[in-house]
């Protein structure tokens, strides 16, 4: 299976990306900077992680969405490749509009760095396909920008199409219904602010984010 | 020519840091303050001949996310 990790400027979590889908994978995934007009051929999967991509600039993700690679990480999820923003990925996703909604300043203002609890709203979608609809899962949060947004019509829709990946079980940035990760329509597309990569050694506190990679790697192949 | 460009956050989307700026001026006593929020100011300095249309196309691709943000492109102002 072919993945790629795509590196902005402030990028942080592409190395605990490369080593998660690494060991998933059983191969390394190909960095692809930000500056690049092609991705490589035959890609399974596209990272965009954590981070602050352009220090933030503007708004989190808004220059990062810009960047000549995101036209073709755009085309490739429209062609059906899967997609896994997390964090400052997440942000850039609905920056690019794969997304909907947005990632609003924090309600509590403060930066949020701990483990959360978190609730695995669908297990329909190749991203959640290891996991049970309804388990609750402990994965670790760091943001500033992690408040989720959209408008009611839009937050029915995701309901209603069963696009929520995760919940919080305890809302810990005023995210609008607890949401923590949502699909696209078509479901390769996945966005979260927590981080699975961060979750992936018994070292790391526990495992709980192995099964995000290992699902979809199983779903993909 | 310069513009500027006035972004706020759109009704109803929360605004903590303008909470946070409300709560700051009533500690200094500043009272009878119904609400704060809180935007940007973005300036431009264009050759001369930009229009509105290119400046509202910018503003629409990336200066404002128009999901949670309104803009607003101001009078010319005299360099």
């Amino acid at each position: 299976m072919k993945t790629a990790v795509i590196v902005f400027p402030g990028s942080n979590c592409d190395r605990d990306m490369a080593v998660a889908l690494e060991q998933a994978t059983g191969e390394p995934p190909a960095m692809v900077w930000h500056r690049s007009t092609e991705l490589p051929d035959g890609l399974d999967l596209i990272a965009v992680p954590g981070g602050f991509s352009y220090g933030d600039y503007l708004r989190s993700g808004a220059i990062g969405a810009k960047s000549p690679i995101m036209r073709e990480v755009k085309k490739a999820a429209d062609r059906g490749v899967a997609l896994l923003g997390i964090c400052n990925g997440f942000q850039i996703l609905t920056e690019t509009g794969l997304l909907p909604g947005a990632l609003l300043r924090n309600a509590g203002i403060r930066f949020v760095c701990r483990d959360v609890g978190l609730t695995v709203a669908s297990s329909r979608t190749a991203f959640t396909s290891a996991y049970a609809a309804g388990e609750t899962i402990t994965i670790p949060v760091a943001h500033h920008d992690g408040n989720y947004f959209a408008d009611d019509e839009a937050l029915d829709r995701l309901e209603g199409e069963d696009r929520i990946a995760f919940r919080y079980a305890e809302n810990c940035n005023g995210s609008a219904r607890d949401i923590a990760g949502i699909v696209n329509e078509a479901g390769n597309v996945l966005g979260m602010m927590p981080h699975p990569e961060r979750m992936i050694e018994p070292a790391h506190g526990g495992t709980d984010g192995r099964r995000l990679f290992s699902g979809l790697v199983a779903a993909l192949a | 020519m310069k513009t500027r460009i006035h972004i706020t956050l759109k009704q109803g989307v929360l605004d903590p840091q303008g909470k946070a700026i409300h709560h700051a001026l009533e500690s200094l006593g500043f009272n009878g303050i119904n609400d704060v929020r809180q935007g940007k100011l973005i300036e431009l300095d264009l050759e001369d001949g930009a229009s509105d249309a290119d400046i509202a196309d910018m503003c629409r691709k990336l200066l404002a996310n128009t999901v949670i943000e309104n803009f607003e492109i101001l009078e010319d102002t005299a360099a």
